[in-house]
């Protein structure tokens, strides 16, 4: 069922146009001299200003290794964040530890590891599924490079963005 | 022959045309972007120089760099014409305003034409040449619908332009816009006759004709430059970008810039006409006489009191621009031909019989 909705009667002076764009002249001049008076605050101007300080412990950055707190490498290898990265974006070629060596029994860690920033998306996967809590997505998001090599994270990069983080790694643990 | 005439008037285009009005359209763009950020809550572009002012150079580069593409399925001569049809009408109108009083001598005119008005109508009109060239040398349905729209946009509105400005060519029997300044500067503004013989009850009833002549003239000046309310011709919601889809790199930056240039010198001729032109208010540092030479601090105050103007007047276009919604095609139409057209003819008899019951020889 169709229903006619009747316009409205307007009144000579809404009719005559002139009154509706004072008005109207009146709310963007309000809206441009609120800006122009910097009585409305409008955005951050983002390279001067940043946000950085309010970022939440939780924020999602850049994907980086963590050493632990005597400056050794977590990370063991097995492989499980590049089993598990959506894009494939992280590629590990790991290296047999000697069995002369202390900790032989870790058996297996990272002779390279590289994370294609190109290609990851931030989803923080390979952080949850990582058994020696080696990898963190940390507050860098600010990931450039002028070429596609560039882009990818190796070892040394990782580490550099990393650092160092307490926190319980089984790989230390001589029971385990 | 006169060389130190022709000499003058090549310094007068150089300097008004090239080093005042084309850094003005310029700067009318970056106003329209930062004035529109600021209407909607935004900042606009600052980044460039001092207050983003340098943003229209970086975009002038860029359009330079651009790739110039001609699509192959246009007409390439008028296709390459339409530009320049745009662009140079509009500065070309720039040549009979009076941009001030006198500097080293020279009158601040390029051309003193005793027919200032009609110079600027004939060859303002010529720019929808330009639209609708570029519309059907695009060979392609937007551009197309746009040129149509602008055509006829264009003619509608010159009419109630051309009639609107009769009133005030009748009250000051002339066709010069230098004298018809001159005139205000003494007499009062035509919009504001409150000195000289303006103040009296004959000026002041003859300014309310003169301010519906400003009402019609100024709606068919936005009409006619093609701006908000009245951008059918362009308007991006309908037809892309209506008649210069096709076109880009600096092509259709000629586009944009002539548009900028029309509305600065609409606006110049409306300041001109209605608001005093170079002339402050209440006779303050007028010259007595056209033979009178002027000081040079004097001369360069009115040649900015002109230009302060003219910005004011532009920024009045781009509040507008933010704030009026497109016309729909018919209501256009219906206000071009039913009131605007009416209003200006009945304008022009309604002087006729104020000038004549108030003249001042009659016993009123």
């Amino acid at each position: 069922m169709s229903k006619i909705v009747q316009r409205p009667k307007l009144k000579w002076s809404e009719r005559l146009y002139l009154p509706a764009i004072f008005g109207g002249m009146k709310v963007t001049l309000r809206h441009f001299f609120a800006i122009l008076t910097r009585k409305k605050k409008v955005t951050m101007q983002y390279p001067e200003e940043k946000w950085d300080a309010h970022l939440p412990n939780h924020y999602r950055g850049a994907p980086t290794l963590v050493m632990d707190e005597h400056g050794r490498e977590r990370c063991v290898a097995c492989q499980l964040c590049e089993f598990i990265c959506p894009p494939r974006a992280i590629t590990i070629h790991p290296e047999e530890i000697a069995s002369d060596e202390k900790w032989a029994k870790v058996e297996k860690r990272p002779k390279t590891f590289e994370i294609d920033m190109a290609r990851c998306i931030y989803c923080g996967l390979c952080q949850e599924v990582c058994p020696e809590q080696a990898i963190f997505l940390r507050k860098d998001y600010v990931v450039v490079g002028h070429s596609r090599e560039e882009m990818v994270h190796d070892k040394k990069r990782l580490y550099e963005l990393g650092q160092t983080m307490d926190g319980l790694v089984h790989k230390w643990n001589e029971l385990k | 022959m006169d060389w130190h005439l022709l000499i003058a008037a090549g310094v007068k285009i150089v300097v008004f045309v090239f080093l005042l009005t084309l850094p003005l359209v310029a700067m009318a763009v970056w106003a329209e972007r930062r004035v529109s950020a600021a209407i909607q809550d935004r900042v606009g572009p600052n980044r460039v120089g001092p207050m983003g002012l340098l943003q229209p150079v970086a975009d002038g580069i860029k359009f330079l760099l651009k790739e110039d593409f001609t699509p192959a399925h246009v007409r390439k001569t008028f296709f390459w014409l339409a530009p320049t049809l745009v662009m140079v009408p509009a500065l070309l109108t720039s040549a009979v305003l009076p941009f001030g009083t006198k500097l080293f001598g020279e009158p601040m005119v390029i051309a003193d034409l005793d027919v200032g008005p009609l110079f600027i109508f004939a060859v303002a009109s010529l720019t929808v040449y330009g639209i609708v060239l570029a519309g059907w040398s695009s060979n392609s349905k937007y551009p197309f619908l746009g040129g149509v729209r602008s055509s006829s946009q264009m003619i509608s509105y010159e009419i109630s332009l051309g009639l609107s400005v009769v009133p005030l060519i009748m009250l000051y029997g002339d066709l010069n816009l230098g004298h018809i300044v001159r005139e205000q500067a003494h007499n009062g503004w035509t919009l504001l006759p409150l000195w000289g013989e303006g103040l009296s009850v004959r000026g002041l009833i003859l300014a309310i004709p003169m301010f519906i002549s400003f009402v019609v003239f100024t709606t068919a000046m936005f009409a006619e430059t093609n701006r908000l309310p009245f951008d059918l011709p362009e308007c991006e919601t309908e037809l892309v970008a209506g008649y210069h889809t096709e076109y880009s790199s600096m092509k259709f930056a000629l586009f944009f810039l002539g548009e900028y240039a029309a509305m600065i010198v609409g606006s110049g001729l409306c300041v001109t006409l209605f608001l005093g032109g170079w002339s402050l208010p209440f006779g303050w540092l007028t010259p007595a006489d056209t033979a009178v030479d002027v000081p040079f601090w004097q001369g360069l105050i009115h040649i900015g009191v002109f230009f302060a103007k003219v910005i004011a007047f532009i920024l009045f276009f781009i509040v507008i621009r933010w704030t009026l919604p497109r016309f729909r095609y018919d209501q256009l139409m219906k206000l071009g031909w039913i009131y605007f057209f009416e209003i200006a003819v009945l304008n022009i008899i309604l002087t006729a019989v104020l000038m004549w019951l108030l003249a001042p020889g009659s016993a009123a």
